[in-house]
């Protein structure tokens, strides 16, 4: 079995998978459950200052439900924890005592004065946390009292806060990024040139996940009335990858660990953020929509995946495919593949033959065949755009091919119809 | 004991009939209908509507499942086939649009489409929503003849498109054999009366019951008197089993007793025997069958002359034939009915196979069995008597039934027909889609007038 242990940020843990900071890990009793069922670690659900407790609405996530597939994207309008700070701060002592191996980072999200952070990282440390993850990213809420994303979206104010909390604290500094900005390596960088041992990304998206057409409200609806959520789960995850691959590719970011949030549910998504650059994945939906025990195959598949391809340990794929993230320009326009279906696979839907005959080339036949539908593909007229594809039901039954063109590769820089094409050497 | 009491078999209590004529499927609640709807493709040029006869755009109505538009999925359904409330029912789906659905070749389970189908008219229905409405009237008048399945899904076309329709049926109630002749547990709670009405809510459908073509009114004097005529009138022959003794008490028509079955009040007074043989292997064989197995028969053998694969009855059927208790003995045909005290006693049976031309033929051995009741079921047949042929223009048969173009057209001029009486598939949706069809033709024939 490969090694899955990992060192983020100098906080160890036995496998890379950490509840992010929600509220899977909001108390004792299901961080434990947690550590029981096998996650690495936890991200604490975010705490905030002392004084009265926070209040939430019931009435707090919506869902957005595809093809019968419930949870593709979740929302919700919660706040930071709303238990008192000293129970949560006990309870973290207390876990960290009775788990020493166990990761155990515990996020925070105070006013933005030096002042409120000296004190709150005062307390944190007291409680042999292995970290601290500064939320600057929640979208609703704490955003209109000037915390979370106020604070996320403006890159002057997460430099400044990075800065005082690696002066006022010993501990590892996480900064938690929000996704709801035109160009995360503006908030990227900024938590590097503050100190940051590391940032985790992404927090929730600014969503309204649907809207009520009988109360003519958006979702969650709170007595007939509903506001902007943060959104979050699988339907998020194309988004997160790209954030983290911005960083991973941007050389003022270099060196920079990065832990990936946002819809990873299985250990082939976690597969893909650890290729893109992450040193740690942090999952919330996912154990809110099936409870725990989905760490074991994320655990168990993650080192089948490792073993089958050779590697004893994780850091062996961490960023592997950061080096073929580039840019359109640099894409070789004599690429040529064209689209296959295996007839003997086909099952006959003409998915594709609409697609590409709609919205595409026009390139796939709808054929009778001895009174047998029957689709083909004409090479001459595909692109090799992938629609087919993807719009196909079975498996495999449509794949690309390559059609060797014999032209050397040629970039968009070099191309004849840029008017600003770059002189071939 | 007597005679009687030994070959009736046990009379079922009143509770026990009701379940076993109760409806057999289990509707798909809006739940799984959802669950079952997601499950669809939306393929194009879909083959489930390529394999249903009256092109249901069943992608179309699955995906109006699917987003709750419930209303549009009936409505999409009813265009098309204004009994798809009996179709989602008595369809054999198996061979039909199920058979053709994708998800049949991938993972053989097909879409339930028939469930899906008639958890949609059933929305409708339910609600009491009528969703024709009628052109402006033509002032022309069609004349249509038999309230089945065809004349019903003419009627209806022609109403919807502003002509004025008048039906003429033989029998006091309207629905033909799905009210006569369909296994009860398809179409239990009165549902071909139910849909009738449905039909006939258009309005500008006038029924006159117990009117029968060649007895009450002729086909000559409805071409007189009505612009078009539609004939609709299915199958009025019984097969004969060509045998001695054919009539004796005991031998019936398994139409004609699925027929009491279906009109009595009281299927408790209905006389079955202990051991039943039927002789056939299509729909009819397979619907006595089971029909005489929940009226309480001890056993029951359904015996044909070919295999399982030359039956008419779809494998479907054989299984609920199977599932019921019913024996299914192929390769066997009758030689002779034995009779004690002027009563049936058994039946003498001949092994049968094929030659090498494959030609039936008897394989010498025999063997009988007891029977206290035997059932034929070996086919209906076209009665042409009624059209009064032989006057100066015959109307055209063609494999003894009536010859129709694509257009359901005969070959007298403004006559139309459609149905079990024009040569064809016998199943409920494909006389709804001579009825439509036909009403088409007659509108653009009447229009273009
Ligand atoms: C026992 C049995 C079970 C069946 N089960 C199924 C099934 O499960 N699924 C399926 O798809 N199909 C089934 N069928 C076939 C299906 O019922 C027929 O194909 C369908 O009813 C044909 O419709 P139709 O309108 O042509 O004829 P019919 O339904 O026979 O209607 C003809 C109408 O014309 C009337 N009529 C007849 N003669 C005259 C006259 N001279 N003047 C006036 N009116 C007249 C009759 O009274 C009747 O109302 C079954 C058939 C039988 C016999
Ligand atoms: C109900 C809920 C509450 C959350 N609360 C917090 C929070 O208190 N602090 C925080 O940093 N992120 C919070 N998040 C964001 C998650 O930690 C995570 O970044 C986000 O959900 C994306 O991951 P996912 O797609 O695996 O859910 C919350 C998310 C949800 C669904
Ligand atoms: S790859 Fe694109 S262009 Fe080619 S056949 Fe498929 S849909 Fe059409
Ligand atoms: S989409 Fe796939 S299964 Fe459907 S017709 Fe095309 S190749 Fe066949
Ligand atoms: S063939 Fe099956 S999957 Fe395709 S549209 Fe018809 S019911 Fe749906």
């Amino acid at each position: 079995m490969a090694d899955l242990r990992t060192t983020f940020a100098s906080i160890k843990s036995p496998n890379p998978f950490w509840l992010a900071s929600a509220p899977p890990s909001d108390k004792a009793y299901n961080v434990v459950r947690a550590f029981k069922a096998g996650w690495g670690g936890v991200v604490w659900k975010t705490l905030g200052e002392d004084g009265p407790p926070i209040v939430n609405t019931a009435s707090r996530y919506g869902a957005l439900e595809v093809g019968g597939q419930r949870m593709v994207g979740f929302t919700n309008i919660e706040l930071i924890t709303d238990r008192p700070l000293q129970v949560n701060l006990d309870e973290i002592k207390q876990v960290k005592r009775d788990w020493p191996d166990r990761a155990l980072i515990v996020s925070l999200m105070v006013p933005c004065e030096e002042e409120s952070w000296k004190r709150i990282l005062k307390r944190v440390e007291e409680t042999n946390a292995d970290g601290v993850e500064l939320n600057f990213g929640c979208p609703h809420g704490m955003s209109e009292r000037g915390m979370g994303a106020a604070v996320g979206q403006v890159p002057e104010y997460v430099e400044m806060v990075t800065r005082w909390c690696k002066q006022l604290t010993r501990m590892p500094v996480l900064v938690k990024l929000t996704p709801n900005v035109t160009n995360i390596l503006g908030s990227a960088r900024a938590a590097k040139r503050g100190g940051a041992d590391g940032v985790s990304l992404i927090n929730t998206v600014n969503s309204i996940i649907g809207v009520d057409l009988d109360s003519m409200a958006p979702y969650p609806v709170v007595g007939g009335k509903g506001t902007h959520g943060g959104y979050c789960g699988p339907a998020v995850k194309p988004i997160a990858l790209h954030m983290i691959s911005e960083i991973g590719r941007d050389p003022e970011c270099a060196g920079l660990p990065i832990s990936g949030i946002g819809g990873i549910a299985t250990w082939r998504d976690a597969a893909e953020f650890h290729a893109l650059g992450a040193g740690t994945v942090q999952v919330c939906t996912a154990a809110m929509h099936y409870g725990f025990k989905i760490i074991d195959d994320m655990v168990d598949g993650l080192s089948n995946w490792l073993d089958a391809r050779g590697h004893d340990r994780l850091d062996a794929i961490v960023g592997r495919a950061l080096p073929n993230v580039t840019d359109w320009q640099h894409l070789d326009l004599n690429y040529k593949i064209v689209a296959r279906i295996d007839q003997d696979a086909c099952i006959k839907c003409g998915l594709c033959h609409i697609a590409c005959e709609d919205t595409s080339h026009q390139s796939i036949a709808a054929l009778k065949a001895n009174g047998e539908r029957r689709y083909e593909v004409i090479d001459q007229e595909c692109v090799g755009c992938n629609l087919c594809m993807y719009a196909c039901p079975v498996t495999g039954c449509i794949s690309m091919v390559e059609v060797p063109t014999g032209r050397k590769p040629l970039t968009w820089l070099e191309h004849p119809n840029n008017p600003l094409r770059q002189a071939a050497e | 004991m007597g005679d009687a009491g030994e070959s009736a078999a046990r009379r079922l209590s009143a509770d026990e009939l009701a379940r076993n004529f109760a409806d057999i499927h289990v509707p798909l609640d809006r739940e799984r209908s959802l669950i079952e709807a997601s499950r669809c493709y939306f393929c194009y040029d879909a083959p489930c509507q390529q394999a249903c006869p009256t092109s249901i755009d069943i992608p179309g109505f699955i995906r109006k499942i699917s987003t709750d538009n419930v209303k549009g999925a009936a409505v999409t359904i009813l265009n098309e086939n204004i009994m798809g409330g009996a179709c989602a029912r008595v369809c054999p789906v198996e061979v039909l649009c199920e058979q053709a659905c994708v998800r049949e070749s991938q993972e053989a389970r097909p879409i339930q489409i028939g469930a899906l189908q008639r958890y949609a008219t059933d929305w409708l229905f339910e609600r009491k929503l009528q969703p024709f409405t009628r052109a402006p009237s033509t002032g022309k008048r069609v004349a249509v003849v038999g309230a089945g399945p065809a004349g019903l899904a003419c009627a209806h076309r022609l109403a919807m498109r502003g002509h004025d329709v008048t039906v003429y049926e033989a029998r006091p109630k309207a629905g033909g054999l799905n009210e006569y002749g369909i296994a009860a547990y398809k179409v239990p709670d009165d549902f071909a009366q139910a849909e009738v009405a449905f039909i006939l809510g258009i309005g500008g459908i006038k029924i006159e019951f117990g009117k029968a073509l060649g007895r009450d009114i002729s086909l000559s004097n409805l071409r007189r008197d009505f612009d078009a005529v539609f004939l609709g009138m299915g199958l009025a022959g019984v097969n004969a089993l060509a045998l001695e003794g054919e009539d004796m008490p005991g031998v019936m028509d398994a139409v004609g007793y699925i027929e009491r079955l279906r009109q009595t009040a009281d299927k408790g007074v209905l006389e079955i025997g202990r051991r039943v043989v039927v002789i056939g292997g299509g729909n009819t064989a397979i619907d006595i069958a089971v029909q005489a197995k929940r009226l309480g028969a001890e056993d029951v053998t359904i015996v044909y002359r070919r295999g399982p694969d030359h039956m008419g009855a779809t494998w479907h059927e054989q299984e609920l034939a199977q599932t019921n208790g019913v024996t299914i003995k192929h390769w066997a045909r009758p030689l002779r009915i034995v009779a004690h005290q002027d009563r049936l006693k058994e039946v003498e049976f001949e092994y049968t196979q094929l030659d090498e031309q494959g030609r039936l033929m008897s394989t010498g051995d025999r063997f009988s069995l007891l029977a206290d009741m035997l059932f034929k079921a070996i086919g209906q047949s076209f009665v042409p008597s009624p059209l009064g042929n032989g006057a100066a223009e015959p109307l055209e048969l063609a494999n003894g039934r009536i010859q129709v173009n694509a257009d359901r057209k005969t070959s007298l001029a403004n006559v139309w027909a459609g149905g079990d009486c024009v040569p064809g598939e016998d199943l409920t949706v494909s006389a709804i889609q001579d009825g439509k069809l036909a009403a088409e033709s007659i509108d653009r024939n009447l229009r273009s007038a």
